[in-house]
């Protein structure tokens, strides 16, 4: 008797876009809030932001119940270390915990891609830029989900990342003020917007500085 | 890794080898769900002035038969909550014992608490997350909702697990044809009438374009009161339509 082969998928791509730009003392974490699948939207109101700690904000598009489940999987990590350590996890450590999360499901992975943006332990803006199965890297800005191939080259060109081989290594975060930066942002998603058919409705952007946490919300186009 | 069939196919071919050899053998997987069998179509669920409203037709499809005709899609799950559900039947059955058991624990405790559409829409999560994480799904589209202490809730899960709330949800065909005319139409404090009418004008859509769909359909109300779901009853449609009149005019010994 021939095998018979499943013909569902547990997978399923909700769409949508993330970015993340870090400053000299604040870091802006972006992301649309529409969920689609297929050719349908499901909702226009949906957040894929998650704030982790006090000083790490998550962003992650892709399947959207393997992205819930990761964000509770680290939330549940995180109260557990706070237990054990009566201290808030640093950026750079909950960057190293996501990546070992996603490893851990290395041969049924999270379908989630994701960028990680907060606070050093020095005060300074940080991002981390995730693939599905936890390879990471800290840089000055990245964009993760289904504009990230529209809204990076415009990032490239507007940030001028340095080199990361360079030697000294030269810092990545960017020299553009908070609300320049804040700017920048909704540029780069009204621009998404008109050709990524995953991405529109609004935008969700949180914005992370030395006086703690904000959020705010940008229309988009909704068609 | 841009495409998740790329992924799930690739992980097929790893997870193959590496998982339990009750999935190798010949008759391994029989116990898994391969595909449904007898399937209810469209659920559609609205918020309004007093809470939610939901529909769902009553027909059961087995292929391309409409086998059944009575099965209510609508159940009551506690005090405050309405779960309707299209897809596989039985398997909706098996979330309803899921329910009561879940129910059944809750009242329990006895400390006057009792579970919200926002926890069983929780609950309804995780069960269908992780019944997909073992490759053996609960093939249903749920919509749930209710009220609690004042707040309306309407939700949706699929058989995967993707979940979200709204002011409106669908399931199936009802995503495609009612949700449009939801977006259109929709407004916060409908009246129960407007609510029942927006619904009907859904469902007659349903009912003109889903093949699975029969015009014997229930409505359900929940307010903080309590939840009524109607008797069954059938909408009014119209096929006179000039063009449906002698249809063969332009192409003599046509049927």
């Amino acid at each position: 008797m021939p095998k018979e082969q499943a013909n569902w998928s547990p997978y399923d791509n909700n769409g949508g876009t993330c970015v993340a730009i870090a400053g000299a003392d604040y870091c802006v974490i972006a992301a649309d809030t529409r969920m689609s699948t297929g050719y349908s939207i499901l909702t226009r109101d949906y957040s894929k932001i998650c704030k982790l700690a006090d000083k790490s904000v998550m962003a992650s598009s892709g399947f959207q119940a393997d992205v819930k489940a990761l964000q509770k999987v680290l939330a549940s990590r995180h109260l557990i270390y706070q237990h054990q350590h009566n201290k808030q996890m640093s950026c750079p450590a909950m960057a190293q915990l996501l990546s070992n999360t996603l490893y851990y499901k290395r041969f049924f992975p999270y379908y989630a891609f994701n960028v990680l943006g907060g606070l050093d332990s020095e005060g300074k803006g940080c991002v981390f830029t995730y693939d599905a199965v936890g390879s990471y890297e800290r840089v000055g800005y990245s964009a993760q989900g289904s504009g990230a191939t529209l809204i990076t080259p415009f990032l490239d060109n507007q940030l001028k990342s340095p080199s990361p081989l360079l030697l000294p290594a030269k810092d990545a975060v960017t020299p553009l003020s908070e609300t320049e930066a804040i700017d920048l942002v909704k540029t780069c998603f009204s621009s998404a917007t008109e050709r990524d058919i995953y991405t529109g409705d609004k935008v969700e952007i949180v914005v992370l500085n030395a006086d703690g946490i904000r959020r705010e919300y940008e229309e988009l186009r909704r068609d | 890794m841009s495409n998740p069939l790329i992924l799930y196919l690739c992980l097929r071919m790893v997870s193959g080898v590496m998982v339990m050899d009750s999935l190798l053998s010949p008759e391994g997987d029989s116990q898994r769900t391969q595909y449904p069998y007898v399937t209810g179509t469209s659920v559609i669920g609205i918020k309004y002035k007093d809470g939610i409203l939901m529909a769902a037709d009553m027909g059961g499809s087995y292929g391309s038969t409409i086998r059944y005709k009575s099965v209510e899609r609508l159940k009551q799950v506690g005090k405050h909550s309405l779960l309707g559900a299209s897809g596989e039947i039985s398997d909706f059955q098996e979330i309803l014992k899921y329910l009561d058991e879940l129910i059944l624990h809750d009242n329990m405790w006895d400390d006057g608490n009792s579970l919200g559409p926002k926890e069983v829409h929780n609950y309804l999560t995780r069960v269908m997350y992780n019944r997909r994480n073992k490759f053996d799904p609960l093939w249903n589209s749920l919509v749930i909702g209710g009220v609690k202490n004042g707040q309306k809730y309407l939700g949706s899960v699929s058989m995967i697990g993707v979940h979200f709330e709204d002011d409106h949800v669908a399931t199936g065909f009802g995503n495609h044809l009612a949700r449009p005319i939801l977006r259109e139409e929709w407004k916060e404090d409908l009246s129960f009438e407007e609510g029942v009418k927006l619904l009907e004008k859904c469902m007659r859509n349903l009912l003109y374009r889903d093949r699975s769909a029969v015009n014997k359909l229930q409505i359900a109300k929940i307010t903080e009161e309590g939840l009524t779901i109607s008797q069954p009853y059938s909408l009014k449609t119209f096929w006179n339509f000039a063009a449906f009149q002698n249809p063969t005019v332009g192409a003599e010994g046509s049927w």
